[in-house]
Parts: C-alpha cells; sequence; structure tokens
C-alpha cells in the first residue's frame, strides 16, 4: 500500500521555476532513489510530494487520491531527514513516541512499536538517552525509527547518509537495503551520491536541473543512457566522451569519424543524419581497452595501480582506460586504445542518444 | 580565591601594571560594594544608633540593665572621674548637668555624676526587631505578595504572550511579518514616559487601577523579550519544525512541545529580566495602585519617606528585603543574565 505518481509538477519560487513539469511513477513497494548534482531541485521535489512544499501546478497522487492539498501530517509518510532533525531534548524513547502521542495512540501500542523499531535497528540499549549522547550512526537510525513506528505508506529520505563518514555510509547502506527487504514498504530516496543509487535503487529517477532526465532501473541507465548527462552521471570513473563527426552509413549504422584518427563504425541508427553533423562517442573506462591497432593513439599521462585495477589515462580526448590487474604501460609512453564496437554509445549534436540498430 | 588576589602579569615578582590593577578593583569594589554593606550593617542598627554622630559602621547600642527596684531597664555608663571612676552604673534619671545613677547590685543608694565624667557603655547589637516590626506593626506581608504576586504572574504571562509571538515572528512565513516585526521594535524607542497618560486612561478605562492587573498587564508584551527570544527560536533548525508536523503535531503541540523547551535559555534570560522589571518597577505601579494595601515594595518604600519624618530604621529594612530576591537570583543566574546581555544587547 503505497503506490505513488508524480504528475506534471512544477515548482515556482517567486520567478525562478525550479521544477518543470516532472512526471514519474513509483510502484508500490518499490526503492526509487532521486539523484542528481546539488541544486537540481531533487530535495524540493521530495519536500513536494511529502507536503512540506506547496505544488504550483500539476499533481502528487498516494494511492491513487490526489493529494496536492492534503496537510503532510495526513499524507501517511514519514520523512528522514539530512540532519536527522531529532528533538534534541527528547529521548531516543520520546523521539519515536512523539508522532504516535500525537495521534492519540494508545501507550501500550507506542510501548510495542518502539520496542518493535528498537529491535530491528538496534538500538535497545540507547532509548533512554538523549540524541547528544549517540554517535552520527545512532542518530541516524534514531531518524529511521522515528519514521518506522508510524508505519507510513512511504518511506522519504533526504539524503541520509551524507553526514556520515565513509565507512558507516557502506555499514548504513546495506542497512537501509536490508529494511526495505524486511519492511517490503514503498520508499523515496534522494542522493547526488550515484553508487548509492545504484546499489539501492530498484528504480532511478535522473534530475537535472529540475528536469527528470531518465528514469530506469540502475542497470537500464548504466546500459542504455538516454542522454549525454545521465551517461556521464551515472558510472564511476565517469564515461570518456569523445567528439566528432557523422562520417557515412554503413548498414544503416553510424560511422563516426574522429578527428586525427580515422573512422569508428557503431551499432547506432544513422536514421535522419546529415554528412558532417557534430556526433558524440561515448565509452566507459571499464569497457575501452588497450588494443595494438586501436583507433586512438596517445601519449600517457597517468598511470593509477590499485592492484587488482589500473586506471591509464591518455592525451588525446583525456581518455580514460580501466584495466583489470596490473600493467606496465608507464608514464610517457604511446598507447593505442581500442573501442569496442558493442560497447560505444553515440550522443547527436542534442546530447541525446542514437538507438541501437538491433532495437525495435 | 586565593588565586584571584595573587593573580599578576608574570610569574616572578609584581609590575606596575599589577598593583594598579589591584588598587583599581579594589577600589571598584569598594565604591561598588561600600554602600550595600553600608545599608545591610544599618538596617540592623536601633533608631538612635542610626542618628548618632559620628555613625559607627557596625550596629552599635548603648547596653542596659535590668533593675527592677527603679522601675526596669536603665542605661549603662562608665564613669571616667572623680571618686567612682572605672565603674560601670545604671542611669536613673538626668537633672541640669548631673547624672543620678546607681550601682545595678546596689540599687538603693544614688550617685551623683557630672554628664562630662560619664559615657555610654556601647555593645553590638543587630536590632533585628527592625525586621519583624514591619510584619507586626505595617501590612507587610500584603505589600510583599502584592510584590510577588504581581512579578510572578506578570512573568509567567510575558514568558507565555512573548514567545508565542516569538515563534510566529521567527517560524512563519506570512505577508507583513517583518514589517510587524520592525513596528514592535520602533515602540523601543519611545520612551515609557510619554505612554504613561494614555496607559492611565485605559487601564482606569478598564476598571485596573488599584488592582494587581493593572500593573500586570500593560507590562507584559515587552518588545525586548519578543525581539529576544525570536532570535534565539531564529537558530532552531526549521527541519524540526518541520520533522513534527510530519509528526502529526498540531501547531500549539510544535510550540509547546519542541519550540518552548528547546528555547529555555532564552526563556531563563527573559524570566531573570523580567523578575528584575517587575520587582524593581516604581512609576507605573505609583501611578495605578492608590490604596496602600494594594501597594508593592517600592511604593512601601517611598511611602516610609515622610514629608516631616523618615523612619529611617524601617526603611533600612525593607530596602534590605527588596533587595534579597533580586540579588539572590541575579547570583545564582549570572552567567545566563551576561549571556542574555551578550545576545540581545538590552540591560
Amino acid at each position: 500500500m503505497g503506490a505513488l505518481s508524480v504528475r506534471d509538477v512544477c515548482k515556482q519560487f517567486g520567478t525562478s521555476k525550479v521544477i518543470h513539469n516532472v512526471s514519474f511513477e513509483v510502484p508500490d513497494g518499490s526503492f526509487t532513489v532521486f539523484v542528481g548534482p546539488s541544486g537540481c531541485g531533487k530535495s524540493t521535489l521530495l519536500r513536494m510530494i511529502c507536503g512540506l512544499e506547496s505544488v504550483t501546478s500539476g499533481e502528487v497522487v498516494i494511492d491513487g487520491a490526489e493529494v496536492n492539498d492534503v496537510a503532510a501530517a495526513r499524507r501517511g509518510l514519514a520523512m528522514v531527514f539530512q540532519s536527522y532533525a531529532l528533538y534534541p531534548h527528547m529521548t531516543v524513547y520520546q523521539n519515536m513516541a512523539f508522532g504516535l502521542e500525537n495521534i492519540a495512540t494508545p501507550k501500550a501500542e507506542i510501548a510495542r512499536r518502539v520496542a518493535e523499531a528498537a529491535r530491528m535497528l538496534r538500538l535497545e540499549p540507547y532509548l533512554s538517552r538523549k540524541p547528544t549522547a549517540l554517535s552520527g550512526g545512532q542518530r541516524q537510525r534514531v531518524a529511521i525509527g522515528r519514521a518506522i513506528v508510524r508505519e507510513p505508506k512511504i518511506f522519504l529520505f533526504d539524503e541520509p547518509l551524507s553526514n556520515l563518514d565513509a565507512e558507516l555510509r557502506v555499514d548504513m547502506r546495506a542497512e537501509l537495503a536490508a529494511l526495505h527487504r524486511r519492511l517490503q514498504s514503498t520508499m523515496v530516496y534522494v542522493t547526488h551520491d550515484q553508487v548509492e543509487a545504484m546499489t539501492l535503487a530498484d528504480q532511478i529517477v535522473v534530475l537535472r536541473a529540475g528536469r527528470v532526465e531518465q528514469v530506469g532501473r540502475p542497470l537500464d541507465l548504466y546500459n542504455a543512457p538516454a542522454n549525454r548527462f545521465v551517461a556521464g552521471f551515472i558510472g564511476s570513473p565517469r564515461m570518456n566522451f569523445l567528439d566528432g563527426e557523422f562520417a557515412e552509413a554503413r548498414d544503416g549504422c553510424a560511422v563516426v569519424s574522429l578527428p586525427g584518427f580515422g573512422l569508428v563504425a557503431t551499432d547506432r541508427r544513422a536514421d535522419g543524419l546529415a554528412p558532417g553533423a557534430r556526433l558524440t562517442l561515448g565509452i566507459r573506462p571499464e569497457h575501452a581497452a588497450i588494443d595494438p591497432v586501436g583507433v586512438v593513439k596517445g601519449g600517457i599521462t597517468l598511470v593509477e595501480q590499485l592492484g587488482g585495477l589500473s586506471t591509464v589515462r591518455i592525451d588525446a580526448f583525456d581518455l580514460t582506460v580501466q584495466i583489470a590487474g596490473q600493467t606496465s604501460l608507464r608514464l610517457g609512453e604511446t598507447a593505442h586504445i581500442g573501442l569496442p564496437r558493442e560497447n560505444l554509445h553515440v550522443f547527436d549534436a542534442a546530447g541525446l542518444a542514437l538507438a541501437r540498430k538491433d532495437a525495435a | 580565591m586565593a588565586n584571584l588576589l595573587t593573580a599578576r602579569r608574570a610569574r616572578i615578582g609584581w609590575d606596575w601594571t599589577d598593583w594598579a590593577a589591584h588598587i583599581y578593583l579594589v577600589l571598584g569594589t569598594l565604591i561598588m560594594f561600600g554602600p550595600v554593606l553600608w545599608l545591610v550593617l544599618s538596617s540592623v542598627k536601633s533608631e538612635s544608633g542610626l542618628q548618632a554622630f559620628p555613625p559607627t559602621i557596625l550596629p552599635y547600642e548603648q547596653a542596659s540593665v535590668e533593675v527592677p527596684q527603679r522601675g526596669g531597664a536603665l542605661k549603662l555608663f562608665t564613669v571616667t572621674a572623680g571618686a567612682h571612676a572605672g565603674e560601670t552604673l545604671a542611669e536613673v534619671r538626668r537633672m541640669g548637668l548631673q547624672s543620678q545613677l546607681v550601682d545595678p547590685a546596689a540599687p538603693d543608694k544614688l550617685i551623683r555624676v557630672k554628664l562630662e565624667e560619664r559615657t555610654p557603655v556601647m555593645r553590638l547589637h543587630a536590632a533585628w526587631e527592625n525586621f519583624t516590626e514591619l510584619f507586626s506593626r505595617f501590612a507587610f506581608g500584603r505589600i510583599v505578595w502584592n510584590s510577588l504576586f504581581i512579578t510572578v504572574v506578570a512573568t509567567l504571562i510575558t514568558l507565555l504572550m512573548n514567545s508565542m509571538a516569538a515563534f510566529a515572528l521567527s517560524k512563519y512565513k506570512f505577508a507583513g511579518r517583518d514589517p510587524v516585526f520592525l513596528l514592535m521594535l520602533a515602540t523601543l524607542m519611545i520612551p515609557p514616559t510619554i505612554v504613561l497618560v494614555p496607559n492611565y486612561l485605559i487601564a482606569s478605562q478598564l476598571g485596573l487601577t488599584d488592582t494587581p492587573w493593572g500593573v500586570i498587564w500593560p507590562a507584559v508584551a515587552t518588545p525586548t523579550g519578543v525581539f529576544l527570544l525570536r532570535q534565539y527560536m531564529l537558530t532552531l533548525p526549521d527541519e524540526l519544525i518541520e520533522a513534527a508536523r510530519m509528526d502529526n503535531a498540531s501547531e500549539w503541540r510544535i510550540y509547546w512541545r519542541i519550540v518552548l523547551p528547546l528555547s529555555a535559555p532564552a526563556l531563563a534570560v527573559l524570566a531573570i529580566f523580567s523578575v528584575m522589571w517587575r520587582w524593581n518597577e516604581f512609576l507605573w505601579p505609583m501611578v495605578v495602585l492608590t490604596r496602600s494595601e494594594s501597594f508593592t515594595l517600592p511604593l512601601a518604600l517611598n511611602s516610609f519617606q515622610g514629608e516631616l519624618t523618615t523612619q529611617w530604621h524601617y526603611l533600612l529594612a525593607m530596602t534590605v528585603l527588596t533587595l534579597l530576591p533580586v540579588t539572590a537570583i541575579f547570583m545564582v543566574l549570572q552567567k545566563h543574565i551576561a549571556q542574555g546581555i551578550a545576545s540581545a544587547g538590552v540591560k
């Protein structure tokens, strides 16, 4: 019980429009992540869903009912804030019980639910402590516990891990994933960290400057980014982009000419491309390969050996290549890089990806 | 304490700046604290002790002795010259330039001594009756109750009203919020004497004169308090209030359960200020309260100062009693007061 749909939603602060006609569906029980660079409007969107910001136009629908004018508290949602927003003068128990007291839940029921949440989040030893006496990870769990006890239709998380150190973040990420499996509730999660997005999400909504760039499953976004922005944003290290132009169509597929290096064949459809049109090739570092007959050639400007992985960068296109294992290449040598046809992405002048030939 | 008294600029030797600092501080302490000390000591002097010349620092009183055969308490003198020099005798009466004295051990025999040949025997004596008689001879309990009632009730209402206004002004966004706030602050620039008459007219129209409420109501909305609390509440994170809103809390509950407890430091400061203001307030109560049974302490103090005579011993005792609560509060909470002054720029 917790399907959410956002239909054509806009948000305007004064004269500046920060959310532009955003639409997407969050299926019941799914874990959806909003991801995007800071300032892209993802937090604003979340606050509009939970009712802390008004919706300028469009509609937010929860379980089939439009909730634009329903107060935040009555939407049946629970939010975990970036700063946790724990009540500093209350104990952990009181923090979790506050929301239930407000709706006049019987004392015994409150105690039962808090005890259950505390057990689930391993907070039992801390119930009588104040938040200031807790570590960052414990505070985070209290904030989650406060959401759990209310048994909401949808959980909303606003960058919940950004205040934790790197190690704890990995742990909490796993805990959140486990929590989602156990509760089976709908969760909507905001982050600017694409690793969190990739690891947690059933569905990712990529936002930029108040617009949805792409919605899809994590691997779909990785394998078939709809545009250059998504291609660059999802995946780490980021995708290489090589600017070239349309040379010719071969079997209906575009052949791209890279200035100074020659022609590169792709498996992308060349429909409607004019000769000389600007095209950008995209290749992920893990897909490019050191290849003695590779089309791109350049002097090596960086070699990073991580043991299991090596990263090599050449001066042509600032191309980065990730090689499994270790490498004998050295700084200053010349390397040839091969661009495997099946892993190449092609973007037109507007940044949109060209479709694969075999795609319907 | 020892560290404070021997504090120096460097570890070794006494620089002239050390001397200067210590002298300055000792002088300052004497100038500030001397009058208060003298007030406290004088408040336990007897009426005659107060009028003695030269004045004494400690409360002295002439010793007396009970001589039943001579009709009660007689004052003791030491004879300084003549046949009885060195003896301590009790004075029965003065006759012209002579004094008739008796030995308390043998009260039947009168001894005549010249006035200048005897000096009174003084002993240390605290005249606590200055204090006890305040309660028995005047309706002092009633006056203390008036002051207490006005101070406590006005402070509670002040805290409630000002914090509600501050909450609205700091945490809600509404059209005209800033003009309203500025308007409130602007009233600080109007001297209270200017609004005295209009305030009085309103109070009398509402039938508040000669009641404690006439003193309480006009003073509860203080721009200073609203300002102080608002500045503090601005520092409370909005996310807390949003979290409470998500937690189904009504606006009143957010105010009562979240904002008020978290504003406790600022509320404490305002409470101290309010207690000091209301306890010491003089002009407005004097205008509103006319019957002596509704007087507050400062008014009662004023009424002891008659046109012809002033009962200094009662006046001083009452002054001490008036000072005590505020002093005690200040001593306990001076850290908060200093912090409050620093954060609000008021005094």
